[in-house]
């Protein structure tokens, strides 16, 4: 613990300098990739690198029940695993609550932008499709909240979609897009002392005090999350939410790219 | 086994992806893929791919579950929900899952120095990211590269492949619809070294013949396996060599 307590003070003093570790100016994102359609077997997938983070996004469509208040309605099921493949600090046994708070806020931004029709997700009475979005780290540097909804949006994006027709899945051949209506992407920022960065990596997030994750699409703020016990205050909130509305753009030309649009 | 109607396997001597009884699918191994790994490979093995990762030697924890003469080794396979082209899986370990987390980390206790490392962990994880049959003999081969990188000393890297039988012939690393199908299956993990049989496993019917035919075409396709372990391994280092002569 001795090594993190020095190398937090390090990141801060640099902050304080007015520089990043990797150069990097305090708005600025790592070096995005997208790779769709990576896992065939899935209906869709994508794996997205921030830098040195990796993050691998499968959907799988298959045939499922409503919920008892939402009968005409598919079901949207997003799970985060952080793998201990990842990362030294990622521990086997049950999801931690850092995997659910991932899985919830990346759903969250999904869900409120009504990126995925849920109504259309409806088969016959009893029948309605599941999509499962399942977010897997495979290599941890920070940021996960961006990577992973970048991955879940670029895998949802490029996803196919099965058929049923018989009583029977048909998940092969010839088939449509599965059909996507908004695209969401998220800006997480990183309050470490007096300075607040974009896209942090895993030192930053090490020794940040609060971390703050906007979700948007073109028009309006779709899913907030505030992390840790650092606070901001309102008028941070507002400029951070005009700086999501700008960076967002490059995210959202990411995505464009990753479906040949 | 799988339902359904049994599908042909072997029409005019080829299978149905073009295979001949004794060939390989592709195989395509990388180094280096987990940044954070102490050691880690990729696998692409047919329609297979599959990361494996080290981390350690260090203090086992809980405590009790220390050995002050070596270490111990951990090992997790697991499989993504989402790695088949059927329906989604479930998260978490299974039975399955458990059997071969075991089974593949004895085949890394007989070759690792583990007495090199009294009372440490050694951390194997092997995740299966989508899967066509043959993942515990893909990932053993993984696994074994990933650890060589890792820099744990081990007395040979192991190398698995399955052999199973159709009607009369025996076949060589089963697809998943062969694996529903075939009348037997045996995963065998060999350490080239000794020759030893580290994994061995069997289900079906096959005659005391076949078994020794199919431990044959094992150690015939282990050549070559372990070059393009091997090659994967001088890939890497040719890597790092040519970054500090720039």
């Amino acid at each position: 613990m001795q090594i993190r307590t020095v190398s937090g003070d390090y990141i801060k003093d640099l902050l304080a300098s007015g520089a990043r570790e990797d150069a990097r100016d305090m708005l600025d994102y790592r070096k995005i990739s997208i790779a769709p359609g990576t896992m065939p077997n899935a209906e869709g997938s994508a794996e997205v690198t921030f830098g040195y983070t990796k993050v691998l996004a499968g959907v799988k469509i298959c045939v499922g029940s409503p919920m008892p208040d939402k009968p005409d309605e598919g079901n949207l099921i997003t799970s985060a695993e952080l793998l201990p493949l990842a990362s030294e600090l990622f521990e086997t046994g049950p999801p931690s609550p850092e995997a659910v708070e991932l899985a919830r806020v990346i759903d969250r931004g999904i869900r409120a932008s009504g990126m995925i029709d849920t109504k259309a997700l409806f088969i016959a009475e009893e029948k309605v499709w599941d999509l499962f979005i399942d977010i897997y780290i495979l290599n941890y540097d920070g940021n996960l909240f961006d990577a992973g909804t970048l991955a879940a949006v670029a895998a949802l994006s490029t996803a196919r979609m099965p058929k049923y027709e018989d009583e029977k899945v048909i998940r092969e051949g010839n088939l449509g897009r599965l059909k996507t209506n908004n695209l969401v992407t998220s800006c997480t920022f990183a309050k470490i002392a007096e300075n607040t960065v974009l896209d942090p990596d895993s030192n930053e997030e090490a020794s940040m005090d609060g971390r703050l994750t906007i979700a948007n699409d073109e028009n309006a703020v779709r899913a907030m999350q505030k992390g840790l016990m650092g606070g901001f205050s309102p008028k941070e909130l507002e400029s951070l939410i005009d700086i999501t509305f700008d960076k967002s753009k490059e995210l959202r030309g990411h995505v464009a790219r990753a479906k040949g649009d | 086994m799988g339902g359904g109607e049994k599908p042909e396997l072997m029409i005019n001597g080829k299978r149905l992806d073009g295979r001949l009884a004794d060939q390989l699918r592709p195989i395509k191994i990388e180094v280096g893929a987990v940044k954070n790994a102490v050691g880690s490979s990729y696998i692409e093995w047919g329609n297979n791919k599959i990361l494996a990762a080290v981390y350690g030697p260090k203090e086992a924890l809980p405590k009790h579950v220390q050995n002050p003469e070596k270490a111990i080794i951990k090992c997790r396979y697991q499989m993504s929900p989402f790695s088949s082209l059927e329906d989604h899986g479930r998260t978490g370990p299974n039975r399955r899952s458990t059997e071969i987390s075991k089974v593949t980390r004895e085949v890394f206790e007989n070759v690792v120095l583990v007495e090199q490392f009294p009372g440490s962990e050694i951390d194997l994880y092997i995740e299966v990211l989508q899967a066509d049959g043959g993942t515990r003999a893909a990932g053993i081969t993984a696994a074994s590269v990933a650890l060589a990188a890792s820099g744990i000393p081990m007395t040979d890297i192991p190398f698995a492949v399955s052999v199973g039988k159709v009607g009369t012939d025996l076949i060589l690393d089963l697809n998943k619809i062969e694996d529903n199908y075939s009348d037997a299956d045996m995963p065998i993990a060999i350490g080239p070294r000794t020759g030893e049989l580290l994994l061995l496993q069997m289900d079906g019917i096959l005659t005391r013949e076949e078994v020794k035919r199919g431990v044959e075409m094992v150690k015939k396709a282990g050549e070559s396996i372990s070059k393009l372990q091997s090659d994967a391994l001088k890939a890497s280092y040719e890597k790092t060599i040519q970054k500090y002569q720039k």
